[in-house]
């Protein structure tokens, strides 16, 4: 990794911030726009979330004896009920930890 | 009290409890920064420099995987494209500032300041120093977020790697997503999201599976916005 990188990451960041704020006079985006917009963070999390759970060191879809896979479901099911983030984290963490120190010993 | 103080202050402590999962999260940051490798100064540049707690996790997530710079800029760039929408929204109530405002309330812009600024702006229009519930709230934001990073940095170089904690990234992002697991349409596009950027994880070149996979989703979703609404 670079600075140089990092600092691009930083500006190309702020400028989605600022430019709305600094162009617009108001609101001009409409509904659509808006909902489409609202959708981001369901269109790109599960890219992060997905292959490193599915796929093994060697890049392979992994479904047999996966922890990751059992700890991800135990946690969307806290998720579900508790709607509290903390809760899903640490539902997924020690499950997952259960399972590799304990379960898969 | 004076009004800019108390806006500042009602500011601070509407955010106050959003900040409880922030810590975590900054920590998490942290860690999996030294534990990749990166200098403590360059894993805390990133929150000062970037400050978008999902945006800087991608790139460390695709710094290990060896990807160029350009997709991950321009990865970077998509995870943080929500922020439009922020300051299009804002856009009504602060365009009368002068512009050292917005330059600055535009760094703290940041997903749970705009929650509870919002709210605010939407009740309290008259208030000529509403911009200040803004500052404090993102200020708060700002200054959770480095010191969890810092120490998240201390923490990275005592925590054991057998903890398999670099399984945290999934389970925070899956964490963030949990107000939408009740609504259908975006389980479809997160399903899309998940599949593509899963298969096309190996087949898809310079590590652009996340851009690739967030775009075939969000085309999704404009998909079901447009036949939502023929429906109306």
């Amino acid at each position: 990794m670079h600075w140089s990188t990092i600092i691009y990451c930083g500006i190309i960041t702020y400028l989605t911030r600022f430019s709305m704020i600094f162009l617009l006079k108001e609101d001009i985006l409409n509904d659509k726009a808006k909902k489409v917009l609202s959708y981001v963070p369901s269109a790109i999390f599960p890219a992060i979330i997905f292959p490193p759970i599915f796929l093994d060191s060697a890049g392979s879809l992994d479904f047999e004896s996966n922890p990751k896979i059992l700890a991800t479901v135990f946690a969307i099911i806290i998720g579900f009920f508790s709607r509290s983030i903390i809760a899903t984290i640490f539902a997924g963490l020690i499950s997952y930890w259960f399972l590799i120190f304990v379960y898969y010993q | 009290m004076n009004k800019r103080l108390k806006t500042l202050t009602k500011g601070i402590t509407d955010v106050s409890p959003l900040m409880i999962p922030v810590v975590p999260f900054g920590i998490i940051f942290g860690v999996i920064g030294v534990e990749l490798g990166l200098s403590p100064y360059m894993t805390f540049g990133m929150s000062v420099i970037i400050f978008g707690g999902a945006s800087q996790i991608v790139l460390l997530q695709l710094f290990s995987g060896g990807a160029s710079s350009l997709v991950a800029i321009t990865s970077v760039g998509a995870v943080n494209s929500r922020h439009l929408l922020y300051g299009a929204v804002f856009s009504e109530y602060l365009s009368h500032l002068k512009l050292s405002w917005k330059v600055i309330l535009s760094y703290v812009l940041i997903d749970q300041a705009f929650a509870v600024s919002n709210t605010y702006f939407k009740k309290n229009k008259e208030n000529e120093f509403k911009h200040y519930h803004l500052l404090g709230a993102g200020f708060t934001c700002w200054t959770v977020w480095q010191i969890s990073t810092i120490l998240g940095i201390f923490l990275g170089s005592v925590v054991p790697e057998e903890l398999g904690l670099s399984f945290t990234i999934s389970l925070t992002f899956l964490a963030l997503l949990i107000n939408d697991f009740r609504k259908f349409k975006n389980i479809i596009v997160m399903l899309v999201s998940g599949m593509v950027a899963t298969i096309g994880y190996n087949a898809i070149p310079f590590q652009a599976y996340i851009i690739v996979a967030a775009l075939s989703a969000l085309l999704v979703a404009t998909l079901l916005t447009l036949i939502n609404l023929k429906k109306k």
